[in-house]
């Protein structure tokens, strides 16, 4: 555990790359779209009962339910992408906006009026994510050692900034 | 009555989603970083890698778990109950694993950020 140390205060800093925060914005935007679009199909076919799943099977063929899974699924892949390069306590309060952006489609497409607790609640989301968004993204110690990549960061090419 | 299935089904959806994150998060992190991964052995190593990590089965088992949890949760107990207390809470849980078990510092920062964002959720359901 010796090079631990030395990853911990190592060049992985606070700052990300562009397309890391892009990856950041797409597990926040990819989870909303796909859990709003899975819940108007899910409406629209009416209640599933719980002891008969093979209706769950026929949801798929509805075009607002594929289209939510397939959102999902990239949900899914931007989230492991994330994970395999940010700590978990940062990823979820950073991708935590979706609990937000929720509520601001809700209040565009459907005209809900949104209650100040609903605001202080938005307002607390946004705190905590500004919080941790400002922190190193890696400080967990039992990695970085196994793979001949991540042996020196350092050393890796930068991505290109746009 | 159907109040306590309700918190049973929450804190069953909590165990198994912190369960779920953690184990993924830890199978990642075994993987390494995927960006890096993809720029130099391409897409099919990623997924190779991802697919022969054993964890993640069991991550995704357990999010399995959760999902179906949740399913029998909001058959129990309202929907404006169930997603925001399982949701808080599944923050603050994994702040807690993710330091026992990934051996992340949880600094005051990130714990501050996990506070936040679980009262946040909590208030957004009143």
């Amino acid at each position: 555990m010796a090079a631990v140390q030395d990853c911990n205060r190592g060049p992985i800093g606070p700052d990300l790359t562009f397309r890391k925060y892009l990856v950041l914005a797409g597990i926040t935007v990819f989870s909303t779209l796909g859990d709003s679009l899975l819940a108007r199909g899910m409406k629209e076919l009416g209640g599933v009962s719980l002891h008969d799943f093979s209706g769950l099977l026929f949801a798929i063929f509805n075009p607002w339910v594929c289209a939510g899974i397939v959102l999902l699924l990239a949900f899914f892949a931007s989230y492991m992408s994330a994970l395999s390069w940010a700590d978990l306590t940062y990823v979820l309060p950073a991708t935590s906006l979706s609990y937000v952006l929720v509520a601001v489609i809700a209040r565009i497409r459907f005209h809900e009026q949104i209650s100040f607790t609903r605001w202080l609640g938005i307002a607390l989301i946004a705190a905590g994510v500004g919080f941790v968004a400002a922190g190193p993204a890696v400080s967990s110690t039992h990695h970085h050692s196994e793979h001949p990549h991540s042996d020196h960061p350092e050393a890796l090419p930068q991505e290109a900034k746009p | 009555m159907n109040d306590l299935y309700a918190w049973a089904a929450i804190a069953l959806i909590t165990m198994a989603a912190t369960t779920g994150d953690v184990l993924l998060a830890y199978s990642m992190k075994r993987v390494g970083d995927v960006g890096e991964i993809w720029k130099t052995s391409g897409l099919f190593a990623v997924v190779a890698r991802i697919l022969s990590t054993p964890t993640f089965f069991l991550g995704v088992l357990a999010m399995a778990v959760a999902f179906y949890s949740l399913l029998f949760g909001l058959s129990w107990g309202n929907l404006s109950l169930v997603v925001p207390a399982s949701a808080s809470l599944t923050f603050v849980a994994n702040a807690i694993a993710a330091r026992i078990f990934l051996h992340e510092r949880v600094g005051r920062r990130r714990w501050i950020a996990a506070l936040l964002v679980a009262a946040g959720v909590a208030l957004m359901a009143v």
